[in-house]
């Protein structure tokens, strides 16, 4: 039971308890805070060796050699390689995405729903688990299906085309990767698209417009900025993901690891975090290294998040001024 | 001067000619975004069926308490693995759901000041930081300064990954309690403290045990902090100190190994895992949907897109 207090407080005048509940809560809520810091600061000044030592040509340096007394390292092909894959899979999976995130806020509550939630169900198998089934089940198939008549068909002419057609490469793990970013992309993309008011689109349809018309009309110029942040939204996690990508992208080190076909290993900045942080040594260059890696890695995916949020969030701030009105 | 009966015939047949065209884009266009649709679910589907398929065969009592046997053999189990994906949940949530639900309350009742959006703007980001610089970063503050590998490393690594899940969700489902409610305990006199832990808290449990429940799936199908906190093992847990295994960690080592026992024995753990993670998935789901409608399913699932002012 709770007993009333009786005695009025002085307006104004918090009692004790509340002011130590009240700095409590903001303590827990600045943490956020203090750990963006701290681990912005740590990796820096644990890489901090790396980048005295290379400088930027850790940045643009494409070597890649942990041996001892022949230690050289260059991050280049592993931002590339992240930036590709990334990249393949936004090709991929966005248009994948607004196409389903157009389906389900137009379906009628009983089929969307259940399709929502099944497209949903997609961000909680565990990326380990993308990996296990990517590995196993889905490069076999990618492989015979569509990596070797593509190869067949152009590898000689095209060099996106070129390599060996062995399932390990960009293009399988940019697939896997643009699987994984669906839930993500097509989750905002479907609020945001609810978003835009209900007469803009009744206006398209009295104009005489087909359901597509009216989406071109009504909906996509209303919510492009938000469709965009959406995208960027899944950018961010693309570039962040790791066990799926270790497992399925080939692991190439150094100058073998710069993209420069479709069915070529490659390494992205965190599969090689993955691949070779428990090995690294910290009296060396290397775990410096690593975590210089993981410096670049964490900025890249800051900015791709403030942008995406920045967006989505004035995007869905739009909507309610609208829908006030 | 009027049409003729030539012209209007060639009206028709241009207007025609345009509707039936733009009937027949808009039909393709229902036909590409229907199979958007299909495309998508087919991985899932896909998934689903193999991990079933081939994971059942390798279960067994065995299988799912013993330590493993020697690499390759296909004998023993994943016991320790298990265990130690409970005590890592365990552990990470005993340090991540009380500052992410002490954070959620700071957003919602103290948060209509600048500090408060940066925090919910600087939260939702966070939430989007690669898990696996996370992992560096529990490396770098815990197991770089004691000197060994730690489960604490890990609990540490992983309740930075729930804690701005269940902050967002506890802020939102707090938000859902009308505010009579709290004026209501204000006009009882009572301190703030109890009006939020008494009142407010009870009357949004279910929405805040909807998100901490979500973000414990979350992190328990994490496996990059994994590989630089508490690195895997094969003995079941013995102290905070030492490597401890876990089922993420786990089916990675076995997908590495190329033998077809290993192969098998990780399809067992990834049907073990799956189980534990769609089952805490659609079970919130089907209870609180059924209890709550959809909206605040539908808000968790934008993991952090904010529709706050």
């Amino acid at each position: 039971m709770v007993r009333a207090r009786l005695k009025p407080e002085k307006p104004g005048k918090l009692p004790i308890s509340d002011k130590v509940f009240k700095i409590g809560a903001t303590l827990a809520g600045v943490y956020v805070l203090i750990m963006i810091a701290l681990l912005v600061f740590q990796l820096f000044s644990e890489s901090y060796p790396i980048w005295e030592e290379d400088g930027l040509s850790f940045i643009v340096g494409t070597d890649w050699n942990a041996v001892e007394d022949r230690e050289s390292f260059g991050a280049l092909p592993y931002i590339l390689g992240t930036l590709a894959t990334a990249a393949l899979a936004m090709a991929i999976g966005v248009p994948l995405s607004l196409g389903i995130a157009m389906f389900i806020s137009d379906a009628p509550a009983k089929i969307g729903g259940p399709l929502g939630f099944l497209v949903e169900l997609l961000a909680a198998v565990p990326s380990v688990i993308y990996g296990l089934w990517g590995l196993f089940v889905f490069r076999i198939y990618f492989k015979d299906w569509i990596e070797k008549p593509l190869h067949d068909a152009f590898g000689d002419s095209i060099w996106l085309f070129s390599g060996t057609p062995f399932g390990l490469d960009i293009i399988t793990a940019s697939v896997i990767l643009a699987i994984m970013i669906i839930p993500t992309v097509s989750a905002v993309s479907r609020e945001i698209m609810k978003a835009v008011p209900q007469q803009q689109k009744e206006a398209a349809y009295m104009l005489g417009a087909t359901k597509w018309e009216m989406f071109r009309l009504a909906v996509f110029p209303y919510s492009k900025t938000g469709l965009i942040g959406a995208s960027i939204l899944g950018l961010g996690r693309a570039v962040g993901e790791t066990m799926a990508v270790t497992m399925l992208i080939g692991n190439a080190t150094g100058i073998a690891a710069i993209p420069s076909s479709f069915f070529k290993p490659s390494q992205t900045m965190s599969s090689i975090i993955a691949n070779e942080f428990v090995e690294a040594s910290p009296a060396s260059l290397h775990l410096p290294a690593l975590i210089g890696v993981a410096l670049v890695l964490l900025l890249i995916a800051i900015v791709i998040n403030v942008v995406a949020h920045i967006l989505v969030t004035r995007m869905l701030k739009v909507k309610e001024g609208a829908i006030n009105n | 001067m009027t049409t003729t009966q030539e012209r209007r015939q060639e009206y028709r047949a241009l207007f025609k000619s345009n509707v039936e065209k733009r009937l027949l884009v808009d039909k393709a266009v229902r036909i590409i975004v229907f199979a958007c649709v299909i495309i998508a679910i087919i991985p899932l589907g896909s998934i689903l069926v193999e991990v079933f398929k081939n994971g059942a065969a390798a279960l067994s009592y065995e299988f799912l308490t013993e330590t493993p046997g020697a690499i390759g053999s296909g004998e023993g189990g994943i016991g320790p693995a298990i265990q130690g994906t409970l005590i890592i949940i365990g552990l990470s949530s005993l340090i991540g759901v009380p500052i992410g639900v002490m954070s959620g309350i700071y957003l919602s009742e103290y948060g209509d000041n600048k500090l408060a959006k940066s925090i919910r703007f600087f939260n939702d980001v966070f939430m989007e930081f690669p898990s696996i610089v996370l992992g560096i970063f529990a490396f770098l503050m815990i197991v770089l300064i004691l000197g060994h590998f730690s489960v604490w490393a890990g609990a540490f690594a992983l309740s930075l990954i729930m804690f701005p899940i269940v902050a967002r969700t506890t802020e939102e489902s707090l938000k859902m309690v009308p505010v009579t409610y709290r004026e209501a305990g204000t006009a009882l006199g009572l301190k703030k403290w109890v009006i939020t832990f008494r009142i407010v808290i009870s009357a949004a449990k279910n929405g805040m045990i909807t998100g901490i429940l979500l973000s414990v799936s979350r992190i328990g199908g994490e496996t990059a902090p994994l590989i630089m906190t508490i690195l895997g093992s094969s003995q079941f847990f013995s102290s905070m100190d030492v490597p401890m295994d876990a089922l993420p960690l786990r089916i990675w080592r076995l997908s590495l190994l190329p033998y077809d026992s290993a192969q098998l024995q990780g399809w067992g753990s990834a049907l073990v895992l799956i189980i534990i993670i769609l089952g805490i998935n659609l079970g919130i789901r089907y209870y609180f949907a059924n209890k709550r409608g959809h909206g605040l399913i539908g808000r968790l699932i934008k993991q952090g897109v904010s529709k706050q002012k």
